[in-house]
């Protein structure tokens, strides 16, 4: 089922948390709503959820307008960034929660609950509470409880954000493993956007209550629509109007063409990659990426003076 | 939401029937027959000396409470020794555990007969004296102080602590300095609590002190003793220097009390 | 009495070093069995030394009893009630909001602030013979119920409230999605949280409802068999010059008052159980 918002917009007080803000979710899409902290990106996911109601706009599942109904009536699953685990139930008591309070008849709720933790991968942990599980277990236990009702959407506030980089690592491969299988319309939130990147198919960035811009990660990236968005889905130079990614700068070791001299302020091996920090003779500080090879090949190190050039540059139309 | 509405009434209008009309009658009490006999009824010699005494008491009795409060806190937080869980338990008991009986148990161990009657005859009195009722009044109001400092301790941890002693602070001074500023306000609010423990104190001071008017009489024997003399006038202005003394408590709680209680 | 045998930690927290601790527990150690542990022994001491058929005799003499049998009763039903009660005013408190909440909030101690004195003269005015609204609970066992109604407020209120507050709210989030109702949440995920904090919270009520005197002395009435509780009893008794009977039915007050103590420790321990 997709998600459409139509121009909703909230307040808290004075504070505006969305304003005007439309959006189409794809039936079947794995969509990351992403922006910074205080974006309004998880009252967004809350309003489509049905725990805040917009002052102004609509939500509608599918074509059914539900903008002004609760959450337990609108079949979304949703899974909270600190777990929300029900500690005084055990792990598959949480997972039948659902299918409980529908009044399911026991038989059913014991097989999809076994179904559902084969899925997630937790069958043996069954009998035991939340707090003898780790982050990762139990978020993968919350999205097995979210998944047992059969939701036609699945909602995730920064699921990961509680975990350490490792176990997010993980958690992402395996959630866009999950999605492939159970196709469910799924929604996550963020602000990580290598995160975004990585597992959505589909991002909308948004910023101050505002959607940004509504792509692919590939347009995202190539094609961003203004500054805030180049700056935030990866590193950038700005300079002065014109923004340059540090692996679109080019150096040289003699000047060539139109190029400004610069010097190596530091060079910084991050595995595969080398990021070396410049300073232009106008003082202008710059960032630029490279191989290993390139790196190599200048025998790039501290002092070094360089050419800079930008093969690839964007300016934003004010 | 007619539920929420229903509830929140529910719940005030008990409070209400509960507690602010009955506080509210002790004023309208004592002043309907006007102001002068009220006042005499709390300025007369009898009435003087039970609040006297009372204060007597309280100014004994709290600070007792809050030094070995103190002690007792660290005692149980920062050092294991055999014995901890009965320190605890004794501690919470007085929580517990009827007025009365612990004034009772005070008048055998202190009475003829018992094992500290003794000092009685060496012209030592306890009960029906100033020593017993204070000896009452500390135990039933032990554990304030106490409870309210082992969470803060145990809370803050140690960390500090041993960060001034790698610092070369001696043990003295790190209590001084780290440790005591900590608790501070944990030991305010412990204060209080006990403060108005002490001087509510009934049942135990009862028993313990024979109620004998103009000499053994508290502020709260003195309201009993004025009201089954049928001076309910009497009793209804003492009644207001204690119920004030309660509101600055209570006002004093609120203002003390720590963070995880509601604002 | 001293504790040679005490072993201190070292490193972690011997603030007042060694020594000084060791000094310092011993003090501490002598004051509480001076004021609370040399009292008490000295009682039960008392109700032993007659032997026990002499205590048993005390404790079961039929006013003794009923004096029991009331006071256990009415501590039961008042517990009862403040469990319901308390849990209301304390959801009220934390999950509401209106203007004059600090006030109501700061209003629930005033039955710990009040000399119990006050409050029993109070009630008795308001609804015993006096009483302007016409009602007459003096020497009655409602009265009874009445004042330790009062005495008993604070403790199931403050016991929830701040559990109530720490409650995970995306707790329920969580059910509401799932598609549980308001009552469901209540029901499945709110109230076993709270339950430990409320039955501690009455486990205090009730040990404070049955020792209580001065706010009973009053309004009760001390009828034998009708109105008498145990710690009028007692009084009774030590007025009556018969420590025997007034020392058995401390003991037995006593007892009670440690078996609440241990239920609170069990409480508390399950209350933690289920933490992160």
């Amino acid at each position: 089922m997709g998600i459409t918002v139509v121009e909703v917009t909230k307040q808290f007080g004075d504070f505006v948390a969305l304003d005007d803000v439309s959006v189409a979710i794809p039936e079947g899409s794995l969509t990351a709503l992403l922006g910074p902290s205080g974006s309004g990106k998880s009252t967004l996911l809350r309003v489509i959820a049905g725990l805040e109601e917009p002052d102004r706009g609509q939500v509608l599942l599918g074509d059914d307008d539900v903008t002004h109904q609760p959450a337990r009536a609108r079949g979304v699953g949703m899974v909270f960034q600190h777990y929300a685990a029900f500690k005084h139930m055990t792990v598959w008591e949480n997972v039948a929660f659902g299918l409980k309070v529908r009044k399911r008849p026991k038989d059913e709720i014991r097989t999809r609950v076994h179904e559902l933790l084969e899925l997630v991968q937790l069958e043996g942990l069954a009998k035991r509470y939340p707090a003898q599980l780790s982050g990762g277990q139990r978020q993968r236990m919350a999205l097995a409880r979210a998944l047992a009702v059969d939701p036609e959407v699945l909602l995730l506030d920064e699921p990961f954000g509680a975990l350490d980089a490792r176990v997010r690592k993980e958690l992402r491969a395996w959630l866009r493993r999950l999605h492939d299988e159970v196709h469910v319309t799924t929604i996550i939130v963020t602000h990580d956007q290598e995160e975004a990147m990585e597992v959505a198919g589909q991002i909308v960035v948004i910023n101050q209550g505002r959607v940004e811009q509504v792509g692919t990660p590939r347009e995202l990236y190539d094609s961003p629509a203004n500054e805030f968005v180049m700056s935030f889905v990866g590193p950038v130079n700005k300079i002065g109007d014109t923004f340059v990614r540090p692996r679109d700068i080019s150096l040289t070791l003699e000047p060539e063409g139109e190029c400004a001299e610069a010097m190596v302020e530091r060079v910084v091996h991050l595995g595969f990659e080398v990021r070396a920090e410049l300073v232009r003779h106008d003082g202008q500080h710059l960032i630029a990426q490279l191989t290993q090879e390139e790196a190599q090949a200048l025998e790039l190190e501290r002092g070094l003076i360089v050419y800079v050039r930008p093969s690839r540059q964007t300016v934003f139309t004010r | 939401m007619i539920g929420r509405y229903v509830l929140r009434f529910g719940a005030l209008g008990y409070l209400a029937f509960l507690l602010l009309i009955p506080v509210g009658l002790i004023f309208y009490r004592t002043f309907e027959h006007g102001f002068q006999p009220a006042w005499e009824a709390v300025t007369n010699p009898q009435a003087l000396h039970a609040l006297w005494l009372t204060l007597i008491i309280a100014a004994i009795a709290v600070p007792a409470n809050t030094l070995f409060g103190v002690v007792l806190a660290i005692a149980l937080v920062r050092h294991r020794f055999p014995g901890r869980g009965l320190v605890n338990a004794v501690v919470d008991l007085p929580l517990a555990l009827s007025p009365v009986v612990v004034g009772f148990s005070l008048y055998l161990l202190y009475g003829t007969g018992g094992w500290l009657g003794g000092l009685s005859e060496h012209g030592i009195k306890i009960l029906f004296a100033l020593p017993g009722m204070t000896l009452a009044t500390i135990f039933v109001s032990l554990p304030f102080v106490v409870r309210e400092v082992v969470p803060v301790l145990r809370e803050i941890g140690t960390d500090q602590e041993q960060a001034a002693e790698t610092l070369g602070a001696a043990p003295f001074t790190t209590f001084r300095r780290i440790t005591l500023p900590a608790i501070r306000w944990a030991v305010c609010y412990g204060v209080v609590l006990t403060t108005a423990r002490v001087i509510g104190e009934f049942g135990a001071v009862s028993i313990v002190s024979g109620r004998i008017e103009g000499k053994t009489e508290t502020l709260p024997l003195y309201v009993q003793s004025q009201f089954e003399g049928f001076n309910t006038t009497g009793a209804f202005a003492a009644s207001v220097v204690l119920a004030l003394i309660a509101l600055t408590t209570v006002l004093a709680m609120r203002i003390f009390r720590p963070k995880e209680g509601v604002a | 009495m001293a504790s040679n045998a005490a072993v201190s930690v070292r490193a972690p927290g011997a603030v007042l070093g060694r020594a000084g601790g060791a000094l310092a527990r011993g003090i501490a150690v002598c004051y509480l069995s001076l004021i609370v542990l040399v009292p008490l022994a000295a009682l039960i001491w008392s109700s032993r030394s007659q032997g026990v058929q002499s205590f048993w005799d005390e404790v079961t003499k039929p006013e003794a009893l009923a004096a029991l049998k009331l006071t256990l009763g009415a501590a039961l039903l008042v517990a009862a009630f403040n469990a319901v009660t308390g849990t209301a005013i304390a959801w009220v408190l934390v999950r509401d909001s209106f203007r004059g909440k600090g006030f109501f909030n700061a209003v629930i101690d005033l039955p710990f602030a009040l000399p119990t004195i006050v409050a029993g003269l109070v009630l008795l005015e308001l609804y015993g013979p006096n009483s302007p609204f016409g009602v007459d609970l003096a020497f009655q066992r409602a009265g009874l119920v009445l004042a330790l109604l009062f005495v008993t407020l604070p403790f199931v209120v403050r016991a929830v409230q701040p559990v109530l507050l720490e409650l995970d709210q995306e707790m329920e989030e969580a059910a509401e999605s799932l598609g549980a109702g308001r009552i469901a949440v209540f029901r499945r995920i709110v109230f076993p949280n709270l339950l430990p904090a409320i039955l501690s919270g009455v486990a205090l009520a009730f040990a404070r409802a049955v020792g209580e005197f001065g706010s009973v002395v009053l309004i009760s009435g001390n009828i034998p068999f009708k109105t008498e509780v145990s710690s009028v009893y007692i009084a009774g008794q030590v007025e009556s010059d018969n420590p025997a009977g007034a020392a058995a039915v401390s003991v037995v007050l006593l007892l009670i008052s440690l078996g609440v103590l241990l239920l609170i420790g069990a409480f508390r321990h399950w209350r933690t159980q289920h933490d992160r």
